[in-house]
C-alpha cells in the first residue's frame, strides 16, 4: 500500500479559498495586498558573524553569517565569493524531512542568492584578502525554524538582516580587528501566489497549498529589478506580472523601512 | 594546568559545583506537535516534537511499540568555524544515545507503528549541547502531551585543574581533564545516558556523578517550571 | 463548574493518587504501589478513578467517535483515510452508504474528498475501521473545514454543547465538531465570526468564564 507521505490539502479546503477568493476575501482576513506583521531580530547568534530572526506571521526563519578565508575565482581574482543555503530541517514542518536540501530548498536559496548579489548588496570587491589568492568567502545559511508560508521572503529578509550586523572576523584569522562588513542596500523579495482568478502577496501555508502558480521579485532601493522566479505549474499573463512587479514596488518601500529602521 | 580555577572559582566566576545560567521556555513553535527553546550559558537550543504519528516506510515500523526518533543538528553558523550542513558522525552518535534515552521513558508500547520525531536544533553552540539538546526534547515531548514515566533532564560534570565542576564551559571542555555528560528520570535518579572521556578515578567519577545529577535535579525544576508556566499562563489570561 | 475553579495542572511523572485506595485511570500508570500521571493534563477524579484529561497531543481514536475524514487514497474496494491520528484509517465499500462496485471506489470519493465518519473497529496493532452507517455520517460537500488541536474539541462543544449553541445562535452557522479537532461549518453569512470565536476558545481553552466572553465578543461583533 502506498500512502502520499504529505497530507494533501482537502478538496472542501481548496474550493473555500477560491471561493473566498473570488469574493475578494482571504481566509485569515487579510486583504490581497497585506502583508502578515513582519518582525525582524538582530544579532542573536554569538557564534555567527551576523545573524537575524525574521517572523512573517508564524513563519519563523533564523539566517547566520558565517565568513572564512579561501581562494577566489579564477573568472573574479579580485572579489570575494558567496553562498546561501536555505535548510529546511523537520523541526519546522510536519512535511519537512531529513536529508541533503531537496530542489525546493535550493530554489528557495537561488532565488535569496541572485537577488543579494545581483543588487551587489555585498561589495564583494572589498572582501580582497591577497589580490588573486585568498579573499573572504561569505556563507549565508538561512534555517527555517517554523513553517507557515512564503520561505522567499522572510529568508531574504532574514538573510539582508543579518548581513546588516554581520563583521569581518580579522581577529580569529590574525589578520588585525574585526571590521563591519561592507554592505550597500539591500534587496527586497516579493512573493505573489495566484489561485482561482486572484494574485495575493504573502502566501500563507494554505494559500501556498492551493497555489497555481508563484512569482517573486527582488528589487533595489530604486525599484529596480534585480531577480524573479516564476514557479509552480500554472501561468500568468503578462499583464499580471507587471501588475505583481508594480504592486511590489509598494510593499518593497514598507519592508525597506523596517530593515533600515 | 592551574589556569581554569583560581581562588576556588572558575574563569567565569563559577563556584566548582555552580550551573552557568540556564532559561527554559515551553511551547514556542506553531507548526510542532510540542517544542522546547532552551537557552543554557552560550548555547541556543530549539527542539521540536511531532507526533506519534504513522511511520512510513511500512517496513520500518515495529508493530508492538512506537519508533523513538531523536535527531540532533547543529547549524551551520553555531559554531566558530562554518560547519558544513547535514549529520556527521559525532551528530549521529548524539542522535542515537539521544533517542536511546528517551525512548526509556516513553510510553512506547501504546502506539505500535508509529513514530514520534524528535528535532534539535543548536542555532549556539558553547560546549555542553547534548545536554541541553536533551533537557529541551524532554519538555517538547511533555508539551506535546506524550506519555512518559518521568520527564528526564540533563546535565554534565567534569574534571578542571585537578578538580571535579558541574557543567563545563568551552575552555573547560577543550583543557580539562574529563567531561561526563548524563541524563536521568529525576523521579528515581536512575541513569538514562552516560558518556565520558578523558581520566577520573573512581572516586573522582563518584563525586563528578553526584555533582552531575544533583545538576540535572536542579535543571529538572526548571523544567517543570516551564511547562506549569506555559499551561498556567493560558489559565490566568 | 467546568467554569468555576482553576484547576491543577499535572506532569509526567507527578504523583496523584495512592493505588491502595484508588484506580488508575486514563493518562496515569501504576508503580510501587503508587499511582503517577503519564501525560501532561488537568487532574480529574471520578468515583474512584483517577484520570489526566490531556491539554495536548494528537487525536487518540476511539469506538464510536465521530470524525471528519480525508480521502487519501482510493484503493479497488476501499478507501484509506487520514483522520488526524496517529494512523490512517479504512472505509470498505460495504461500510458506505453506496452499493461499490470492485475498481469503483473513485465514482464516490476521490483523494481530498472530505467525509464525516464513525470509528467502527480498533484491533491491538491500531488498524482502524470506519463506518459511514451513523447519523451524521455523510460526504462533506459544501461549507469550511477548519482544524483546532483535538485536546480542545470539549471546551469548543462545551458542557451538554453549550458553547457550540452559543456560536449557532449568534451566527447562523450549521456546525459539526468532529472529535477528531477538524470542524465543519456551514454559514449564509459570519463564516469568519464563527472561525475567530472557535479560535478564541481554542486559545483560552482553559480560562474561567470563557462562555460569557464567547457570548459577548459573539454579540458585540455580529452588527
Amino acid at each position: 500500500m502506498d500512502i502520499p507521505e504529505v497530507k494533501r490539502i482537502s478538496a472542501v479546503k481548496k474550493d473555500y479559498l477560491i471561493k473566498l477568493a473570488k469574493q475578494g476575501k482571504r481566509a485569515d482576513g487579510r486583504e490581497f495586498d497585506e502583508y502578515r506583521k513582519i518582525t525582524i531580530e538582530r544579532n542573536i547568534i554569538k557564534k555567527a558573524e551576523g545573524s537575524a530572526r525574521v517572523k512573517i506571521g508564524n513563519t519563523m526563519v533564523l539566517a547566520g553569517i558565517k565568513l572564512d578565508i579561501g581562494e577566489p575565482y579564477p573568472d573574479s581574482p579580485e572579489e570575494g565569493a558567496m553562498s546561501t543555503s536555505v535548510e529546511l530541517p523537520p523541526l519546522a514542518s510536519p512535511d519537512f524531512e531529513p536529508g541533503p536540501p531537496k530542489p525546493d530548498a535550493i530554489e528557495i536559496a537561488r532565488v535569496i542568492d541572485r537577488g543579494i548579489r545581483e543588487s551587489k548588496y555585498i561589495k564583494l570587491d572589498k572582501l580582497v584578502v591577497e589580490p588573486g589568492e585568498k579573499v573572504w568567502i561569505v556563507f549565508i545559511d538561512i534555517h527555517v525554524l517554523d513553517y507557515d508560508g512564503n520561505l522567499f521572503d522572510a529568508g531574504s529578509l532574514a538573510a539582508s538582516a543579518a548581513l546588516q550586523n554581520a563583521v569581518i572576523p580579522n581577529e580569529r584569522f590574525g589578520l588585525g580587528d574585526n571590521e563591519p562588513l561592507p554592505v550597500g542596500s539591500p534587496p527586497i523579495s516579493c512573493t505573489f501566489a495566484k489561485f482561482g482568478n486572484a494574485i495575493v502577496v504573502d502566501p500563507g501555508l494554505e494559500e501556498e497549498q492551493v497555489a497555481e502558480a508563484r512569482f517573486t521579485v527582488a528589487l533595489d532601493e530604486n525599484g529596480d529589478i534585480r531577480a524573479m522566479q516564476k514557479g509552480l505549474k500554472g501561468r500568468f499573463t503578462v499583464e499580471e506580472i507587471k501588475n505583481n512587479i508594480n504592486r511590489a514596488q509598494i510593499h518593497a518601500k514598507n519592508i525597506r523601512k523596517l530593515l533600515e529602521g | 594546568m592551574g589556569e581554569l580555577i583560581k581562588d576556588g572559582l572558575r574563569i567565569d566566576g563559577r563556584k566548582p559545583d555552580e550551573l552557568r545560567p540556564i532559561k527554559i521556555e515551553a511551547g514556542v513553535l506553531y507548526r510542532a506537535d510540542g517544542s522546547a527553546y532552551v537557552e543554557w550559558g552560550g548555547n541556543k537550543v530549539l527542539a521540536a516534537v511531532y507526533g506519534p504519528r504513522e511511520l512510513l516506510p511500512k517496513h520500518m515500523q515495529d508493530p508492538t511499540k512506537a519508533v523513538v526518533n531523536a535527531r540532533y543538528n547543529m547549524a551551520s553558523f553555531s559554531v566558530e568555524d562554518r560547519k558544513r550542513p547535514g549529520p556527521d558522525r559525532r551528530s549521529i552518535e548524539i542522535s542515537k544515545v539521544t533517542s536511546e534515552a528517551l525512548e526509556s521513558v516513553i510510553f512506547t508500547e501504546l502506539f505500535p507503528r508509529a513514530v514520534i520525531d524528535i528535532n534539535i536544533e543548536i542555532l549556539d553552540a558553547e560546549a555542553g549541547t547534548r545536554c541541553a539538546g536533551i533537557t529541551a526534547a524532554a519538555v517538547a515531548l511533555a508539551d506535546a502531551g506524550i506519555p512518559m514515566r518521568d520527564i528526564p533532564a540533563a546535565c554534565a560534570a567534569g574534571k578542571v585543574d585537578g578538580q571535579v565542576v558541574l557543567d563545563l564551559r568551552k575552555e573547560e571542555d577543550q583543557e580539562g581533564e574529563a567531561d561526563l555528560p548524563i541524563a536521568i528520570a529525576p523521579r528515581t535518579e536512575e541513569i538514562l545516558l552516560l558518556q565520558m572521556d578523558g581520566h577520573l578515578t573512581y572516586k573522582e567519577f563518584e563525586e563528578a556523578l553526584e555533582l552531575a545529577i544533583k545538576g540535572s535535579k536542579y535543571v529538572s525544576k526548571l523544567q517543570k517550571e516551564a511547562l506549569r508556566r506555559k499551561y498556567k499562563k493560558v489559565e490566568e489570561e | 463548574m467546568m467554569e468555576e475553579k482553576e484547576r491543577e495542572i499535572v506532569l509526567p511523572g507527578s504523583v496523584v493518587g495512592d493505588a491502595k485506595g484508588e484506580k488508575a485511570g486514563r493518562g496515569t500508570f501504576i508503580e510501587d504501589g503508587k499511582i503517577y500521571a503519564a501525560r501532561l493534563g488537568i487532574l480529574d477524579r471520578r468515583g474512584d478513578y483517577i484520570n489526566i484529561i490531556p491539554l495536548s497531543g494528537v487525536y487518540e481514536p476511539s469506538v464510536g467517535d465521530s470524525v471528519i475524514g480525508v480521502i487519501q487514497e482510493a484503493m479497488k474496494n476501499m478507501w484509506v483515510i487520514d483522520i488526524n491520528a496517529p494512523y490512517p484509517a479504512i472505509l470498505t465499500g460495504e461500510e458506505s452508504p453506496w452499493r461499490v462496485g470492485y475498481g469503483e471506489t473513485e465514482k464516490f470519493l476521490k483523494t481530498g474528498d472530505v467525509i464525516v465518519a464513525s470509528i467502527l473497529r480498533i484491533d491491538e496493532a491500531r488498524n482502524i475501521d470506519l463506518t459511514m452507517k451513523c447519523k451524521p455520517c455523510r460526504k462533506v460537500d459544501e461549507g469550511i473545514i477548519i482544524e483546532i488541536q483535538p485536546s480542545k474539541v470539549p471546551r469548543v462543544i462545551g458542557k451538554g454543547g453549550s458553547m457550540l449553541s452559543v456560536i449557532k445562535k449568534y451566527t447562523g452557522c450549521w456546525i459539526f465538531v468532529g472529535q477528531n479537532g477538524r470542524i465543519w461549518l456551514k454559514c449564509e453569512k459570519n463564516a469568519s465570526l464563527a472561525i475567530k470565536a472557535i479560535r478564541k476558545i481554542e486559545a483560552e481553552a482553559h480560562t474561567v468564564g470563557l462562555t460569557q466572553r464567547i457570548e459577548k465578543m459573539l454579540r458585540d461583533e455580529n452588527g
